[in-house]
């Protein structure tokens, strides 16, 4: 390796360098045609085989996709959705006994309200994308981010996770399914599947955007006045329209398209983003935070190179479509910066990204008992990861909370300012306090028909979320299921702190 | 196996080349993604970084901090040459791989990709 930094200054000649072609490193016989990782030539076949098996490797071993099971493929147009629509394909219509054995569904979803693009540009690329879609014959959905806001209150309310299916019963599912079907063919019951397939097959199309929506998604955007926090409010809200299309059709799964570069710069990024304590569920092969539906990341081996080569040299279509990042500098939010340092870094160090991979693989979750109780309380309101609530006083969330009240003004808040006592989700709101003239546990005129002022809602939330909302300059321009959600939970919360001296606590302290 | 590259190419003749961008890159080249360019006569033969300096100056339509970092494209977006890596143009063994790819000699109908792997084009 010193001999990569030495100059040769001696006259080379320049008429005809002769040039050295590689061989495959795994048939040793055909010339290779390009190289991953750090060194590993392959040649185009041994690349489409080592491609195609990848993914069904990734499958298999993570044995959750279940035979027969709905799954929502989320298709974003770019690179590796494509090509992770064109394996399920691929894998479907193998007629080996091990072909993949589950039935999809498309979902896409046009976020050009988000990203300034006029109406002909979206009526291009929607077309565009349909056509695609039809090709494959899956049912595909095509949402429009302005219908964020007609979604039901229900999308934010959590789900306890379905009943556990543990590995052994992989199997006898499958053995159950193949028997299934033979005895379906048996008995000739292939006409009424087929009929059953004809009608998934209808696609179901998004109603027209109306024209208030647009507006109001517009507004929403504008209030946020950092790249950083548009990026992150438009990755939350994709994310609970994709959930909720789920949820409506009866998809169980959604595969996502991260690649490795993607999901290395993702985890990165959330740490930055103060989303540290949810990575192992942002960039794991399954997250299972929504509970009944689970989000499966099966691309998350494939280097952004190998899905550009692959999808160049077998003819993968896929669409570039601009985004919020488009075309801006490196430094315009966190994401980008991130993004730039990593790829940066990849040129002179083609071990970084996976380095980080296997760094996020030996991530675990641990997981905190379930109450039942303490079900909608410990959830953010927004992104739906595991909130710390009791804070206590040392915490950098508790201090940041003091700092804004601090700098706010309200210095005549000491006495109150301990987490346990005057408000629930152990968050301060002193306006309230202040307003009925004494403590939340006296009197119970804390409910009494006022406005949810806008500390309300930072107290739903994660850090981070907290930090996305602080960017925003009017709260009001939210959707409304996150706002009546938001008030929903507030004011069960004072209720339950103003019942709270009569509740009988599990601990035997109170006599009644 | 060393093949040595045609001795026909004393370069009197002007050139021609396919190029094709990709991945967002054509946002910089306004949206056209295929172009068939003629590169003028010269006494050396052109290469990789004759090339990209070429395409600054003529094709590229706006932010050329996007496309090109210093003698090489920006990280982030990959080069095939003839429809194969052009990490592997490797020229003779006492080069850096860095030097080795923009040292390629281009030869006539060649056919360049640039695929952009970035989120921001």
């Amino acid at each position: 390796m010193c001999q990569v930094e030495e100059e040769y200054s001696g006259p080379l000649e320049k008429t005809s360098l002769p040039t050295v072609s590689k061989k495959c490193m795994k048939c040793k016989e055909s010339t290779a045609v390009l190289i991953i990782r750090v060194g590993d030539a392959f040649c185009r076949d041994c690349f489409r085989e080592y491609f195609v098996h990848k993914f069904r490797a990734m499958l298999g071993k993570n044995r959750v996709i279940f035979p027969g099971e709905k799954v929502l493929l989320a298709v974003s147009g770019g690179p590796a959705s494509s090509s992770m629509l064109t394996q399920v394909q691929e894998g479907l219509s193998r007629d080996a006994p091990k072909k993949l054995r589950f039935a999809p569904g498309i979902i896409y979803i046009d976020e050009g309200g988000a990203c300034d693009q006029n109406a002909e540009e979206r009526e291009k690329t929607l077309s565009q994308m349909e056509a695609i879609f039809r090709k494959t014959g899956f049912p595909y959905h095509i949402v429009s981010l302005e219908q964020v806001f007609s979604l039901p209150n229900s999308v934010l309310e959590p789900v306890s996770c379905g009943p556990e299916r543990p590995g052994s019963s992989y199997k006898a599912a499958v053995d159950q399914y193949l028997q299934q079907k033979e005895v379906n063919q048996r008995q000739g019951q292939l006409a009424t599947e087929e009929a059953q397939d004809a009608v998934a097959h209808l696609s179901v199309q998004a109603s027209q955007v109306s024209p208030e929506h647009k507006q109001a998604l517009e507004k929403l955007f504008s209030s946020l006045k950092t790249l950083t926090a548009r990026q992150d409010m438009l990755q939350t809200l994709r994310q609970h329209l994709i959930l909720h299309t789920a949820r409506l059709n009866g998809y169980s799964k959604v595969m996502m398209g991260d690649s490795c570069t993607r999901l290395a710069i993702r985890l990165l990024s959330n740490i930055s983003l103060g989303r540290g304590a949810s990575l192992a569920v942002d960039t794991g092969f399954s997250d299972p935070r929504y509970g009944d539906v689970v989000i499966v990341r099966p691309m998350r081996d494939y280097s952004s190179k190998e899905i550009a080569f692959y999808n160049r040299l077998f003819g993968v279509r896929s669409l570039f479509i601009s985004g919020l990042g488009t075309k801006t500098s490196d430094k315009a939010s966190i994401q980008q910066l991130t993004e730039s340092f990593v790829i940066k870094l990849q040129a002179d160090f083609p071990s970084t990204v996976s380095t980080i991979y296997r760094t996020s693989e030996k991530l675990h979750t641990a997981c905190p008992p379930q109450t039942s109780g303490a079900v909608a309380a410990d959830k953010c309101l927004l992104c739906l990861c595991a909130v710390c609530n009791k804070a206590d006083a040392a915490s950098a969330s508790h201090a940041s909370l003091i700092s804004e009240r601090l700098s706010r003004g309200e210095l005549g808040m000491e006495a109150k300012i301990d987490p346990a006592s005057c408000c629930p989700s152990g968050t301060l709101d002193p306006f309230s306090c202040q307003r009925e003239g004494q403590g939340c546990g006296e009197g119970g005129s804390c409910t009494a028909g006022r406005a949810p002022a806008p500390a309300d809602l930072k107290s739903l939330l994660c850090y981070s979320c907290r930090l996305t909302v602080k960017d925003m300059a009017a709260e009001d321009t939210l959707p409304p299921y996150i706002t009546s959600e938001a008030e929903k939970r507030w004011n069960r919360a004072q209720l339950k702190e103003e019942v709270r001296e009569f509740l009988l606590e599990d601990e035997d302290e109170e006599v009644g | 196996m060393i093949t040595s590259c045609s001795q026909g190419s004393i370069m009197a003749v002007p050139i021609a080349i396919h190029l094709e961008f990709g991945g967002g890159a054509e946002l910089l080249f306004d949206g056209v993604k295929d172009h068939h360019v003629t590169l003028p006569s010269q006494s050396e033969p052109w290469d990789m970084k004759q090339l990209l300096v070429w395409i600054r100056g003529n094709l590229l339509k706006e932010r050329p901090e996007l496309f090109v970092q210093g003698d090489s494209v920006r990280p982030g977006i990959l080069v095939l040459i003839n429809d194969a890596d052009w990490e592997l143009m490797l020229v003779g063994r006492f080069f850096s791989i860095h030097l080795g790819e923009l040292e390629y000699q281009l030869q006539d109908q060649d056919n360049v990709v640039f695929i952009s792997t970035l989120h921001g084009g």
